[in-house]
């Protein structure tokens, strides 16, 4: 599996590489309508065609990547961080404590958050810039994303509460904060890798599909997320191959960071 | 003289086709309906779906033929408008019956009048009737002759009949016993309606066997789009009334002769900017969007072409103002749509004080000129629209942002808080007569979108827009109306409170297993001579 | 027994508190939304001033929060759920029209996700198959890449069963989860030890494997049922089923705050139950293997 490593490890050096360079790299302005080609195939002007106003796609998937490819993870960072947090502490505590945090969560996974994200949506100016709302957006998916995750953790942290090594720490003197964070957060560590890894494509998808209801990337600035959505219609999904570069890229990439966790962080 | 020969002789090849249709007739036509009727009642009945139910179940005094655009009757054999408009006068057929074999008479006209015109209903079929305080009188001449008389003339008094599905005043079914060819067998809420042929309508055919041909209907409530195009390809459902542009060329690759373009259609597309005084805007750009250059220049700026030919591939004609060219009698035919022209718009921004400085247009004060411009979500014609006109605008240094959000939060920007600075959306436009659009150019309507309910209008041009809809609302001369609304369209070119984009073109979608389908610009295009319409011969076997 | 039966009261209290709660913060967020009390009706220009503004008043009598929670609670008590503004019905009867509908796709997506994640998760493990772990593994991303109207697409296209798109959105995550705990569970000192004796792999999956790690795969039923509810509203809107989820959305997008909190609080009881049976069972199992 080394080698399969090494690929997803250069696949993703080379993909950030030139999303972070898009500038020089890309050929258009990923705004830029060329009014003569709409919907065209791909060609030496448009490598990968235009999408349905004329934008040269592959622009578009550069600097698309280059938004998801930052603020997603930051935003799966900022979620599983909260839900080690919560989870953490519910689980460590034990008794009401988790009873009440975990009360909580249930009643955060149950609630219609839809309306707090067009609440938020609906306060922010109207002439706020695209790269401001998106970023509002990831800010406000992180936030809301923590809960699932923080119940799978507490189960996880209460059955390491248990264990013998804590009873052995706990013997030994250890409490409080310092057993928390020196011995029960390292154990979490793997469970944490995986829920991020999770995580960020989920946040990409919500981002999508909360585009849809006009919450999500402003125009004209691309995502992942807009780019997907080309391709929620029957209509669109036509026997133009390289209208699927944007979702064969976007299975690449997350595959890729999978690859990259080593064997011992996918047992976890 | 020449269209309307073309038109009887469309009709007589239509009727023909119809009566040779009869070995096909039977079976149970499938289509789908994009939303649950809110209400199965038809004097309340708003929604797409309600009245798709409507059309199709109940029985009107007359019909507007949706080919011909002329009024025909039906359950009234002949009607007299007197009084100056005020007073309709109808003769009925005799020896009807209700789908329940309720007997009618002019009693359930009767009946229906005062149910429609109950002022605690606040029916939007009943409102079109609204035109002056005071009550609606009913007045029984005989068992099949009415005479009804309103407060004030209603200017196309007629034609407004065509909404009004009348009710039976005895029948224990109540608003469920119909006059149409259909009544409703079954509604699985959520998932589809049956309707059954109605064995007691009137009508019959040339040959004297009666309508409808087919038996029953299945009426699938379909959201998806991608689903409803499907089924109709894999042959479960016979027709999509209404096709968006994409889906159309979809169709037309496939199987060209499902595909049908009736041409501009009476829907308009348009943006504006928000005018109200009380707005929380700035006032710099308050005086922005009240000047007639500025708006002027924005409308010049934006490439109507390259809308109608991109963001709707070419199944869209640049807008000329509030009638479309499609509404044959209305529409001013001297207007012609705005041509796009940047050089001229910067011209018009001098002459308020607006300046390019750096490839950004300022104003007289030295803002730059950035606003937003909200829609609805997930409207992708919209979207794009909007998209397409950010790019134009930056032709002459403006800054564009499009949001778009959820309907409810739309309109409350838009009737509540007025915190928004442009707005672009549609209008669906049912009714070929302008009376229709009262609420929308009466300064004082709450559907006056730029500047709503104001008290006096807030400008010489509105005040002039107001006169001329009332003159041509209280006048029963065709001719003389139609001068009227000349003038208002001439003005409503001029002013640009609205700035028209685009006439969507009327698509559909017919299976080659439906017979006697001739699609046409006015809802509903497809079925709107339902009881003529026949299934093959297998498909009708099959079902 | 007496202990177990008042700790059942215990956690029926719970339940209900939380699900109250979760009425009363769903209703909050519902009625602090914008465009709440608006309706699109007001647009139709065929109606005239005085209709427009009785439309709007009637979308006041909701406008006072507490009132109307108060109202609700009482109307429950005497079993009315009250009306739907958007659909003009009874929501006891909208919801047992729709009920049915949902519970079937849950029930076959989460029988179909759990078949097919579990069953890979344990071949991965006992086979120790790398291109097994790999196709699974590709799979499994691959789901989780596809935006879910994209998947009901395809669905469509394919003329599958659109209830079967449940499951596959809830498949990766359940696989991931599971794989990753037996994997934890098999690297165990004593399950390389019994390996290396050379016992049977039924055995050691049943016996050895299975067992360390059956709580957190029950906390992970619990959450399953949950997300399988959360996927059923996009899917049910999307797959045109009219189930609880096309309801939800449409009560959403409507701003319909009878709906939504008789909703919110199904959601928030079905997922508290769902919880809290996966902690006690997996409690019971605990101390069981204990």
């Amino acid at each position: 599996m080394k080698w399969a490593r090494s690929i997803a490890i250069v696949f993703l050096v080379l993909i950030s590489t030139a999303c972070l360079l898009a500038d020089f790299v890309a050929p258009a302005s990923y705004a830029r309508q060329f009014r003569d080609v709409p919907a065209a195939a791909p060609s030496h002007q448009h490598l990968l065609g235009t999408d349905d106003l004329g934008r040269d796609r592959f622009s578009r998937v550069l600097y698309g990547t280059r938004v998801s490819l930052l603020l997603a993870p930051a935003a799966a960072l900022f979620s599983t961080l909260l839900a080690a947090v919560v989870g953490g502490i519910a689980g460590f505590g034990g008794g009401w404590l988790q009873r009440c945090v975990m009360a909580a969560t249930d009643l955060f996974l149950s609630l219609p958050w839809l309306f707090l994200l067009i609440t938020v949506r609906a306060l922010l100016p109207l002439n706020v810039s695209p790269q401001v709302s998106v970023m509002i957006t990831f800010t406000l998916l992180g936030c809301l994303g923590w809960a699932g995750a923080a119940r799978v953790i507490c189960a996880d942290a209460r059955a390491l509460s248990q264990s013998d090594f804590i009873l052995l720490a706990r013997a030994s003197g250890s409490s409080g904060f310092r057993l928390l964070w020196r011995h029960l957060m390292p154990n979490l560590k793997p469970v944490l890798y995986a829920q991020f890894w999770i995580s960020v494509p989920v946040f990409i998808l919500t981002e999508a599909n909360l585009g849809i209801l006009g919450l999500g990337v402003a125009e004209p600035l691309p995502s992942w997320g807009s780019l997907l959505r080309e391709l929620e219609s029957f209509s669109t999904i036509s026997p133009q191959a390289w209208q699927f570069v944007p979702l064969l890229l976007f299975i690449a990439t997350v595959s890729s960071f999978h690859l990259v966790l080593t064997k011992e962080e996918l047992a976890a | 003289m020449r269209k309307r020969i073309a038109n009887v002789v469309l009709l007589i090849f239509v009727a023909l086709l119809a009566s040779g249709a009869l070995a096909q007739s039977g079976g149970e036509l499938r289509f789908c309906l994009r939303s649950e009727p809110k209400t199965l009642n038809p004097l309340l009945m708003s929604d797409d779906s309600s009245e798709t139910i409507r059309y199709l179940t109940g029985g009107v005094l007359m019909r507007v033929n949706r080919l011909t655009q002329e009024l025909e009757p039906e359950l009234a054999t002949s009607w007299k408008v007197a009084d100056a408009g005020k007073t309709i006068t109808f003769k009925l057929r005799d020896n009807l019956r209700f789908s329940d074999g309720t007997t009618f008479s002019a009693d359930d006209v009767a009946y229906t009048v005062q149910q429609l015109m109950d002022p605690a209903l606040h029916s939007p079929t009943g409102d079109a009737f609204r035109s002056g305080e005071g009550k609606v009188q009913t007045q029984l001449l005989s068992k099949n002759r009415i005479a009804i008389t309103f407060p004030a003339p209603i200017a196309g008094l007629d034609k407004l009949f065509d909404q009004v599905a009348i009710m039976s005043a005895k029948s224990p079914q109540k608003e469920m016993a119909v006059l149409g060819p259909y009544f409703v067998a079954e509604n699985k809420a959520g998932a589809y309606l049956i309707l059954k042929r109605n064995s007691n309508y009137w009508k019959h055919d040339a040959a004297g066997r009666a309508l409808p041909y087919i038996d029953s209907i299945r009426l699938d409530i379909q959201q998806n789009r991608d689903i409803e195009m499907l089924r109709l390809v894999r042959g479960e459902i016979d027709f999509i009334n209404s096709v968006d542009a994409e889906y159309f060329d979809k169709v037309m690759s496939e199987n060209p002769s499902m595909g049908h373009d009736a041409g501009a259609s009476l829907d308009a597309e348009f943006m504006w900017f928000n005018q109200v005084p009380g707005s929380p805007l700035p006032s710099y750009k308050k005086t922005w969007f009240t000047s007639t250059n500025f708006r002027r220049a924005i409308s010049e700026a934006i490439n109507r072409e390259d809308l109608s030919r991109i963001a709707f591939r070419g199944r869209a004609r640049p807008a000329v103002g509030p009638i479309s060219p499609a509404n044959k009698f209305w529409f001013n035919s001297k207007l012609q749509p705005h041509p796009f022209d940047q050089k001229s718009a910067l011209q018009r921004l001098s002459l308020d004080g607006f300046h390019l400085q750096n490839g950004v247009l300022r104003d007289r004060e030295g803002h730059a000129v950035e606003f937003s411009v909200i829609t609805n979500s997930g409207n992708k014609y919209r979207e794009r629209m909007a998209t397409m006109i950010q790019q134009d605008l930056t032709g002459i240094g403006i800054k564009l942002n499009v949001v778009t959000l959820d309907f409810p939060s739309l309109i409350e920007r838009m009737t509540r808080t007025f915190d928004y600075e442009g707005c672009l959306l549609g209008l669906v436009n049912n009714e070929l007569d302008p009376n229709s659009q009262m609420n929308v150019w009466l300064s004082s309507a709450e559907n006056h979108q730029w500047n709503p309910s104001q008290k006096t209008p807030a400008t010489a041009w509105e005040a002039e827009i107001d006169k001329l809809m009332r003159a041509q609302a209280s006048t029963l001369n065709s001719a003389k109306r139609k001068e009227f609304v000349d003038k208002v369209q001439q003005i409503a070119w001029d002013q640009e409170p609205f700035i028209y984009l685009v006439n969507k073109n009327a698509l559909s979608a017919v299976s080659p297993a439906l017979h006697n389908a001739h699609p046409v610009v006015l809802r509903p295009q497809v079925y709107w001579n339902i009881d003529q319409l026949s299934l093959g011969a297998e498909v009708a076997r099959n079902r | 027994m007496h202990l177990k039966l008042s700790g059942l009261a215990k956690l029926a209290v719970k339940i209900l508190t939380v699900v109250l709660l979760g009425g009363f913060l769903g209703a909050t967020l519902v009625r602090l939304a914008p465009g709440f009390g608006v309706d699109e009706e007001e647009l139709d220009v065929r109606l005239s001033n005085e209709s427009i503004q009785t439309l709007r008043q009637a979308q006041t009598t909701d406008q006072n929060l507490a009132v109307f929670y108060f109202h609700y609670l009482n109307r429950v008590l005497h079993g009315d759920l009250g009306t739907s503004r958007t659909l003009q019905r009874p929501v006891s009867q909208l919801l047992a029209e729709r009920m049915p509908e949902t519970l079937k796709s849950i029930g076959l997506g989460l029988a179909f996700a759990w078949t097919l994640g579990l069953s890979l998760a344990i071949a991965i493990v006992m086979s120790r198959a790398w291109y097994l772990d790999l196709g699974a593994s590709l799979l499994a991303g691959t789901l989780l890449c596809l935006p879910a109207a994209v998947l009901a697409l395809l669905f469509v296209l394919a003329q599958a069963p659109a209830r079967l798109v449940l499951g596959l959105i809830v498949f990766p995550k359940i696989f991931r989860f599971s794989r990753n705990l037996l994997a934890r569970s098999s690297s165990l000192p004593h399950v390389l030890t019994a390996r290396a004796k050379g016992l049977g792999n039924m055995r050691l999956l049943v016996w050895h494997i299975l067992p360390p790690a059956a709580p957190q795969l029950l906390a992970l039923a619990g959450v399953s049922v949950s997300m399988a509810f959360a996927a059923a509203i996009p899917i049910e809107a999307l797959c045109d089923l009219p189930g609880i989820g096309q309801l939800a959305w449409k009560a959403a997008l409507g701003r319909d705050i009878a709906l939504l909190i008789n909703l919110t609080m199904i959601v928030t009881l079905v997922t508290l139950v769902a919880n809290s049976a996966s902690d006690l069972l997996g409690q019971s199992f605990h101390r069981a293997s204990a």
